[in-house]
């Protein structure tokens, strides 16, 4: 018998939370992270497709705060103990934060890659979470398949294929 | 701006902005190739970001995009895309070497790729112009950025300033192909105005913001 393995897809400003044996996975990151957080044995993983590093950019007043790295985070590591996990097993991977246009002008878009990832990294810091894998930076678009019941990161490229960190 | 409220009057200048931009991008297309190029009627569509992905087939499918950032009086993004197969049609056909690829064993074929990229230029430029034109409004081209990866990623770059905004967009798409088909040639050019941008477009035509 074969076991049917459902896959959770996160879009872009969007996260969930999985258990094992179900899988998770956001398409198409390119200046954007993808952060994993998760607690390996109790096999619970929570995903976030971030967009922009900071709420504090919002120029609504209802905004969705899973586009941003510091109320994505926030939210999603309370969504993971409501979940089961526990705060000392916590880790974390990243993938993302491409820069997919050489600019020249316009600031708001140049680097927000990068700004990205360092949001995310500080966060994770702020929250005591290590991050043992990452695959940021880069040129490329990413996407990405995380395995809560092993912790593998699955991320494929158009240029390099699937690699797993 | 509330997008929701976009009155029947916005929406048909807006569908209008597409159809004067892609017409004179089809022309252009056209004495290029020397084939008749069709235009399909404009559309006007308020997205979801993820929905954005979806109108090209997904986030993660590979497209050829050539992309400009519009500078200005009316800032946005605009967008030819192309499938690999349509990209290497056209480049076929302009190199006239129908076997040409975009990828030689793995490695960039650095000949189509600046072909194509010097004729996503030409079409922008004219998409743009013809833009431009109309509204009497100033707006001129960046560099064009080619990239070849995940619609995802290449469509979120046209989507950040909106996003501090809005989760909304406002896609005005409109698909370009030769008449016959024989060519395989086909393309589509997604404009994304900048937030600001719309009340402008809108005074420029005349159009009261609250008819």
């Amino acid at each position: 018998m074969t076991e049917v393995v459902s896959i959770v897809k996160v879009g872009i400003a969007e996260i969930n939370i999985v258990k094992a044996p179900q899988t998770i996975r956001t398409s198409g990151l390119g200046s954007c992270v993808g952060v994993i957080i998760y607690d390996l044995s109790k096999k619970t993983a929570g995903l976030a497709h971030i967009m922009l590093p900071d709420s504090s950019m919002a120029k609504q007043t209802n905004f969705n705060e899973s586009k941003y790295a510091d109320t994505a985070i926030d939210n999603m590591i309370e969504e993971l103990y409501k979940n089961g996990a526990r705060k000392f097993a916590l880790k974390a991977k990243l993938a993302g934060g491409a820069q997919m246009f050489q600019f020249s002008a316009n600031p708001d878009v140049i680097r927000i890659g990068q700004r990205n990832i360092e949001a995310v990294l500080a966060k994770l810091k702020e929250h005591h979470i290590p991050v043992v894998a990452t695959d940021v930076g880069g040129k490329c678009g990413r996407t990405i398949e995380f395995d809560p019941n092993n912790g593998e990161l699955r991320v494929r490229t158009v240029s390099k294929g699937e690699e797993i960190i | 701006m509330n997008f929701d409220e976009l009155s029947t009057i916005q929406l048909d200048a807006l569908r209008e902005i597409g159809n004067i931009g892609a017409g004179n991008a089809a022309t252009s297309m056209s004495k290029m190739i020397n084939e008749k190029i069709d235009m399909q009627v404009p559309s006007v569509k308020i997205v979801a970001f993820n929905e954005v992905m979806d109108m090209i087939g997904g986030a993660d499918s590979l497209i050829v995009a050539v992309m400009f950032q519009i500078h200005g009086d009316a800032p946005g993004t605009v967008y030819l895309l192309f499938t690999m197969e349509e990209a290497e049609a056209l480049v076929g056909h302009i190199t006239l070497n129908s076997d040409v690829k975009l990828f030689d064993e793995g490695a960039p074929n650095e000949f189509a790729i600046s072909a194509l990229q010097e004729t996503g230029n030409i079409l922008a430029g004219s998409y743009l112009s013809a833009l431009s034109d109309f509204t009497k409004m100033n707006m001129h081209p960046s560099i064009p950025h080619l990239s070849i990866d995940m619609a995802g990623a290449i469509l979120t770059v046209g989507l950040l300033e909106l996003s501090q905004v809005t989760d909304y967009a406002i896609i005005i798409d409109t698909k370009i192909n030769d008449v016959n088909m024989k060519n395989g040639i086909n393309g589509q050019f997604m404009l994304l105005p900048a937030p600001e941008s719309f009340t402008k477009i809108f005074r420029a035509l005349g159009i009261n913001d609250y008819d």
